[in-house]
């Protein structure tokens, strides 16, 4: 959580300078959904993270190095400076490709999930989405799908409240989304998403289920968007400040520090020790970012179809 | 050899390539217990059990987008669109995650995965149930369409497009489900990216597709009968599109005729005509006459799609034009 937040916050300041060149949609007061949910699965699950799930891809091991260099469009990041860093996907880290229309990756993820069931590997496929992609019609048919064939899926909203600039009390009419899963016929369970043990022991159950063939489960977790819907927009403007008071008191990584502290696990300045590595792990990123080539323009016209020696040898 | 409708190639080559890799699986509307709303699957869910061949909710979408991971995921997934018209629904999953899937990854992915789909009119199945995509696809990079047109072709090009790393859109016409043809019983393939020559000719060369490939060679006829030599071409895939093959036609004959059953503003036979323009200018001794659907959704009474699509009559009339220019 603390790389996260720190990745985010340098990212942007790069921004700011010009640098990062790619428009940041800040997962500023999220972390702890990324991170809770990734440390509840094995190596061999893969995830689709959302615009939003930055903690998905350090957790799951993408390098800071990779993804910082792909906000710069650097040859050395996502797909070789062909793809933005939000959707990026790695197989070695089990993050299948996103799709930058919320929502569009559920139906993909079932897909995934659909692979694993029909090979009968007791795999697990994980789709973020925001509140927002759940008012996409691939929401519906994404999750219909899993439910009716049991789909070793789970579903996690990222509820940060916002569509964009627009609340979710102008996009939802219902008072809970997770109840929606009902009409899919799985379970939907509302966990604070600002709590990285409540998402992890919400999530470890989720997979229980899948894993045990019971099917999906549609985790919502409540949260909320410390920033702007991207860098170029004011982080608060518009909203009641009362709101945005409350929610940064109950800022996910001020209640875990609080949590450790509580359970007496802070001892022996362990958090400075953290900060520094984090510090020196953003560092090496940024001047690696900084000094990678930019792609080659014949980078362009690669991974449009698989080499045609590829396509000659299927046949 | 042994002759086989065109629905029934289309269970061949699905049979044969289910049969030799376990990762091919087929899944769509009714495609399992009911073997198609054109029977194009019958007795593959017989044959395959429920695993493998099974139904889904009306969510194009959705099967469409599960392809797509189920193949991230290693799988050979062949899905099925009803009615082509229903691409609408499923556009975002085919444009924006099938086709961008290797690019955007960086090749670390790729969506090896077929998508089914009847098209075209002439029967009475109304204005949404009939229209010829391929132009709406055609401007996508990263996709592989293919229109075969003889049951020869529908067991080739979709044991290729099956074969194929990337994904591919199969476009099967509904009138020709019916059509019989005498096929080879060995194993055969047809390669993505080649058309042929369905009849030598020396005075004019046609440029068709699907459907309107039975029309050309019904009008070839006509103008043989006339004392004018057509040659035809079936175009059979029209991404990537055989250039050099119409190219080639085209300067022997110094005319040429496209016919598709999609309206012609935008449309397949504009792509061949400019590869024709820019590669065979010299060559041509008249105008290039483009035929396709008219200009208005595609109707649904007999008398109306008659009008609607290019006749054999239209076909040997522009035919006429160019040889007489």
């Amino acid at each position: 959580m603390l790389l996260t937040r720190a990745y985010e916050d340098r990212a942007q300041e790069l921004w700011s300078k010009g640098l990062v060149v790619e428009s940041l949609h800040g997962s500023q007061g999220q972390e702890a959904i990324g991170v809770g949910v990734c440390y509840g699965l094995r190596p061999d699950d893969v995830i689709i993270p959302s615009l939003r799930t930055r903690a998905a891809f350090l957790v799951r091991g993408v390098s800071v190095r990779q993804f910082l260099s792909g906000m710069l469009g650097k040859a050395t990041g996502a797909a070789k400076g062909k793809a933005t860093a939000h959707h990026m996907g790695s197989k070695d880290a089990g993050i299948l490709l996103g799709s930058a229309l919320v929502g569009s990756s559920i139906p993909v993820a079932a897909g995934a999930a659909l692979a694993f069931k029909m090979r009968d590997e007791d795999r697990v496929s994980v789709c973020f989405f925001g509140d927002g992609a759940t008012e996409r019609g691939d929401f519906h048919e994404g999750l219909n799908l899993a439910g009716v064939m049991k789909l070793p899926a789970v579903f996690v909203i990222e509820n940060n409240l916002y569509a964009e600039f627009t609340p979710i009390s102008k996009h939802f009419a219902g008072t809970s989304l997770a109840a929606r899963a009902e009409g899919y016929g799985f379970p939907g369970v509302t966990v604070d998403g600002n709590d990285v043990l409540a998402v992890y022991d919400a999530m470890s159950e989720a997979v229980a289920r899948a894993r045990a063939g019971e099917g999906p489960t549609l985790l919502e977790c409540m949260t909320y968007r410390q920033r702007g819907h991207s860098s170029s927009h004011p982080p608060t403007e518009g909203r009641d400040p009362a709101e945005v008071e409350s929610w940064l008191k109950r800022d996910p990584i001020l209640l875990f520090k609080a949590e450790l502290a509580h359970r007496g696990l802070l001892g022996g300045g362990a958090l400075a020790l953290i900060d520094a590595s984090v510090a020196e792990e953003i560092e090496d990123a940024v001047r690696f970012a900084v000094d990678s080539p930019l792609p080659d323009p014949a980078e362009l016209y690669r991974d449009v179809y698989a080499p045609a020696e590829t396509s000659e040898a299927a046949r | 050899m042994t002759t086989i409708a065109y629905r029934e190639a289309v269970q061949r080559a699905l049979r044969e390539e289910m049969r030799r890799d376990p990762a091919v699986f087929l899944f769509g509307e009714d495609v399992a217990e009911a073997g198609g709303v054109f029977k194009a699957t019958k007795g593959l869910l017989e044959e395959f059990g429920p695993t493998r061949v099974f139904d889904t909710p009306i969510s194009e979408s959705a099967i469409v987008g599960a392809a797509v991971g189920a193949a991230m995921m290693g799988m050979r997934p062949v899905v099925e669109v009803m009615f082509a018209d229903f691409t609408t629904i499923a556009m975002d999953a085919i444009v924006n995650s099938a086709a961008k899937a290797r690019f955007l990854s960086g090749g670390e992915f790729s969506a090896p995965m077929v998508v089914r789909m009847s098209y075209g009119a002439g029967a009475r199945w109304g204005a949404q149930h009939t229209q010829s995509v391929e132009a709406w696809l055609m401007n996508v990079p990263g996709l592989t369409i293919v229109m075969p047109s003889t049951p020869y072709d529908v067991v080739g090009l979709l044991k290729s497009a099956i074969r194929s790393p990337d994904p591919v859109v199969v476009l099967e016409n509904k009138q020709l489900y019916g059509k019989k043809e005498d096929v080879p019983d060995e194993e055969f393939f047809v390669p993505i990216g080649k058309a042929a020559v369905r009849r030598p000719g020396q005075d004019v060369t046609i440029v068709a597709t699907g459907y309107m490939v039975d029309r050309a060679l019904s009008a070839a006829d006509a103008l043989a009968a006339g004392g004018h030599s057509a040659e035809v071409i079936d175009a059979r895939s029209v991404l990537p599109l055989d250039v050099e093959t119409i190219v080639g036609s085209v300067t022997r004959t110094g005319r040429l005729v496209v016919v598709h059953e999609a309206p012609v503003f935008g449309g397949f036979g504009a792509e061949v005509a400019a590869a024709v323009g820019a590669q065979a200018f010299g060559y041509l001794a008249a105008p290039i006459e483009r035929l396709g659907g008219a200009w208005s959704p595609i109707p649904f009474g007999q008398v109306l799609i008659d009008e609607y699509l290019p006749s054999e009559q239209d076909i040997v009339q522009a035919a006429q034009r160019a040889i007489s220019a």
